[in-house]
């Protein structure tokens, strides 16, 4: 029987199932970055690209944690919550320690929301729609009642990490880009990154080879709700005082991001590079709507319709 | 009598590769005609194209005599072509009657649905085509799939049809069912409609069918007359040889003792004693329901059970298919798509998806070891198209089953459990399967082979058990295994202490 001769291995090796949208997102990219150079003369000047640069870092985080989560099939609602659980436990708990325990202390309650999340959907079998809208509620509960009023931060030092710069990059972006090179490299190379790409696509598959379904599970909200608790902390320090209402509805910013990005609700697709692509299209679009004074309502109106073309633009022909 | 379907010069490409080439189909009224090929032969795609599922890239084609190029499964339908596919296209939550009336429910004044109506018009459609015990207000995902098979098959014959085409209808049906539909069908030919069967069984094709047209590549080998062929000259014109030696030979090995279960008990089966030595493959036969898959699956601990198991004389007791694995016995389930792929994923990341521990270094994976141990399978097991990051999704089932086997042969078990492995692949593949398992015995693993198809199990075993009601009732060594007798040994017909 013929065989394909090995030439031809290695030369199908990259083959890609790309649809166009993996060009068009880039593209997209590029054109609303050449529309607003030339439409506005301040989109150009180093202030608003700082400030670009620095409203990216938030919403990167959550996506980037949201992205996991979804890879393994799920759905963390609770990330914005966690955002102003962190944000705000730091401010409370730097009256009686250190703030670097502090940090330490609140990213670790944050992520101990995504252990608990994790656990109850991979233990139980509830649909994570639901354990997240649980979590969602309860941490939002939680951080009212561990400050009612907004937590002001004085920390020259913690306020530092928000502001400070390495050159002319904020060293938050420089933090968020790290994550995604750590992030592509988990999922791409690592053990438990593969198993939770496997897990969204074929749970029992991945059982029945051995692999502990539970554990990587619970990783992945982990890894979730670590990275919207860092979003948190980021936050506090970026803006200098934390409303216990802080990050309602930031799920969906995420959420967004990532189907943008080409991941699949449900398992199956989605990368850390369409992630990314998608947080830029988001933060992009705002930062334009906003030079030309548009309405925030509007906003809404264009990332709405925004996330239902890039799905339908990524619809399989059949 | 002019033709009923023709198509003619008929190509479809699927980005560089060429899924049909240049073939022409016909069939009269009044004809079953087969169709069939191996996995990936085109057979599909062509009656994809009928059915208006696709569109062609060339050719035409002509129903009655007339021009007909459907833009739409819609548009076949009203030119009276049904496709009965092997994926279903039944509403799963509904009932069977909604299923089979959908559209076209009877009504009172006003748009209410006249329930008892629709009820009784289901029910006597089903009974019309001789499919008796569905209830109709069942839900369609509770129903066995081949009793879902039997309403689609109903749902496509109250249409009326002109052209009924079938894709592997008989996969999910067993004998009795069969020779059910076989009567539908040849009734529904009697009155002058086409049924096009496409199905890789050879017995099948030859029982049913009036006409065989075979494709191999995407291109068409040959139309014959069902009465003037035979199997063999079949085999011959889908793979292109002649398949002169479909079992390996293999020398009765010299086995020390492997695995050895001693009173096992859990869901579905109760009592099981089996040993299993290197180098030997033991089969293991029984009737749907005897408890082979449950006692394989106990094994290899993904359902629970109790009793006493050794592995090279140290206990084991698996509570965890990851404990299996890591006393050696791995499982390759019968059904890939549910318990053995991750289907959106690329052949690469199925490959090395039950190694990636070996494959990696604290927990880092070694790309270079994971593509050296895909490429390596890929070659050694013939895998189409060899491209690393397809998504198995887009393989035929004999290419899925392969990526499988491959997944196994890199995890490399000393006892590898098979439960059905050549199940819905064509008969090239289950060649290649048959050296593949043959194989593993040589290098002194021990194989335990679950399965149905009676010729395959006698001819690669070296012995037999035979399990019914949850028991092994019976063990027959391969030299004196006959079909009749593990058939009468399954369904209780002859007594034989093990």
């Amino acid at each position: 029987m013929s065989r394909y001769d090995s030439t031809a291995i290695r030369t199908r090796l990259d083959w890609r199932s790309r649809s166009w949208l993996d060009l068009a997102l880039p593209a997209l990219f590029l054109a609303l970055l050449v529309f607003a150079a030339i439409s506005s003369d301040t989109f150009l000047t180093q202030n608003n690209i700082v400030n670009l640069l620095r409203q990216t870092v938030i919403n990167g985080l959550i996506s980037l944690g949201m992205l996991v989560v979804i890879l393994s099939g799920g759905i963390d609602l609770s990330v914005g919550a966690v955002v102003a659980l962190s944000a705000v436990l730091v401010g409370v708990l730097a009256e009686s320690m250190p703030i670097p325990m502090a940090v330490a202390v609140a990213l670790a309650a944050a992520a101990g929301v995504g252990v608990i999340n994790g656990f109850i959907v991979a233990r139980f079998r509830i649909q994570p729609f639901i354990v997240t809208l649980g979590s969602l509620s309860a941490v939002r509960g939680m951080v009212f009642v561990i400050s009612e009023t907004p937590v002001v931060y004085s920390d020259p030092g913690f306020l530092g990490i928000g502001s400070a710069m390495l050159g002319p990059i904020p060293l938050i972006t420089v933090l968020m880009l790290l994550a995604y090179l750590l992030m592509s490299f988990f999922l791409n190379r690592t053990t438990p990154g593969r198993a939770i790409i496997g897990i969204g696509g074929n749970e029992e598959a991945v059982r029945l080879a051995g692999i502990n379904v539970r554990l990587n599970t619970t990783l992945a909200y982990t890894i979730c709700a670590g990275l919207a608790g860092l979003a948190g902390v980021i936050l506090a320090s970026r803006v200098g005082i934390a409303q216990p209402s802080v990050g309602i509805g930031w799920e969906l910013d995420a959420i967004a991001a990532c189907v943008i990005g080409g991941a699949i609700l449900g398992g199956g697709g989605g990368s850390v590079r369409g992630t990314f692509a998608g947080v830029l299209i988001l933060a992009l679009i705002s930062n334009l709507l906003n030079m030309f004074n548009v309405q925030s309502y509007y906003q809404q109106v264009f990332k709405g319709v925004l996330i239902v073309l890039a799905v339908l633009a990524r619809r399989k022909e059949r | 009598m002019t033709d009923r379907v023709v198509m003619r010069g008929v190509s479809k490409r699927f980005g560089a590769a060429l899924a049909l080439r240049d073939v022409d189909f016909s069939a009269r009224p009044g004809e079953i005609h087969g169709l069939m090929g191996e996995n990936g032969a085109g057979k599909s795609t062509l009656m994809r194209v009928l059915a208006g599922a696709i569109d062609s890239d060339g050719g035409d084609m002509e129903i009655d005599g007339i021009p007909y190029r459907p833009r739409s499964p819609h548009d076949a339908r009203s030119s009276g072509i049904r496709a009965v596919h092997q994926e279903f296209s039944l509403v799963p939550h509904l009932s069977v009657a909604e299923n089979l009336l959908l559209g076209e429910l009877p009504t009172h004044v006003r748009g209410v649905v006249d329930w008892p109506a629709a009820h009784r018009e289901a029910d006597s459609s089903l009974k019309a085509l001789g499919f008796e015990g569905i209830d109709t207000h069942m839900r369609v995902d509770q129903l066995g799939v081949s009793q879902r098979q039997m309403v689609e098959i109903t749902k496509a014959m109250r249409a009326d049809p002109r052209v009924v085409i079938l894709d592997e209808p008989s996969a999910v049906l067993s004998n009795a069912e069969l020779e059910r539909l076989f009567a539908v069908l040849r009734s529904f030919r009697d009155e002058g409609g086409v049924v096009v069967y496409v199905s890789h069984r050879l017995d099948e094709v030859l029982t049913i069918c009036d006409r065989v047209t075979v494709l191999k590549d995407g291109e068409l080998v040959g139309t014959v007359s069902a009465a003037e062929v035979d199997e063999p000259e079949l085999i011959r014109m889908m793979v292109g040889r002649p398949l002169s030696e479909i079992y390996p030979r293999r020398a009765r090995p010299v086995t020390e003792q492997l695995l050895l279960v001693e009173g096992l008990t859990g869901a579905g089966f109760q009592g099981v004693d089996l040993r299993l030595g290197t180098g030997e493959i033991v089969g293991i036969f029984g009737l749907v329901g005897a408890g082979r898959t449950e006692l394989a699956r106990a094994i290899f601990g993904a359902t629970p059970s109790e009793g006493r198991m050794t592995i090279a004389g140290a206990p084991f007791k698996p509570r965890s298919p990851a404990d299996a694995l890591k006393a050696g016995v791995a499982m390759l389930s019968e059904e890939r798509a549910r318990d053995g792929l991750v289907l959106p994923a690329g052949i690469l990341d199925n490959i090395t998806l039950a190694s990636l521990g070996r494959l990696s270094r604290l927990g880092i994976l070694s790309r270079q070891g994971q593509v050296q141990a895909a490429n390596e399978q890929v070659e050694n097991l013939d895998i189409r198209p060899a491209q690393l990051r397809r998504p198995v999704r887009m393989l035929s089932g004999g290419n899925q089953q392969k990526v499988v086997f491959g997944k196994w042969l890199v995890h490399g078990a000393r006892v590898q459990i098979l439960d059905e492995p050549t199940r819905g692949v064509d008969v090239a593949t289950k060649v290649q399967i048959y050296q593949i398992i043959a194989a593993l015995a040589d290098e002194g693993r021990a194989v335990l082979l679950i399965s149905s198809d009676l010729p395959e199990i006698i001819g690669m075993s070296d012995r037999i058990l035979v399990m019914r009601l949850g028991r092994i009732v019976g063990e027959v060594p391969a030299s004196a295994a006959t079909e009749e007798r593990l058939l009468a040994i399954a369904s209780g017909v002859e007594g034989l202490a093990a």
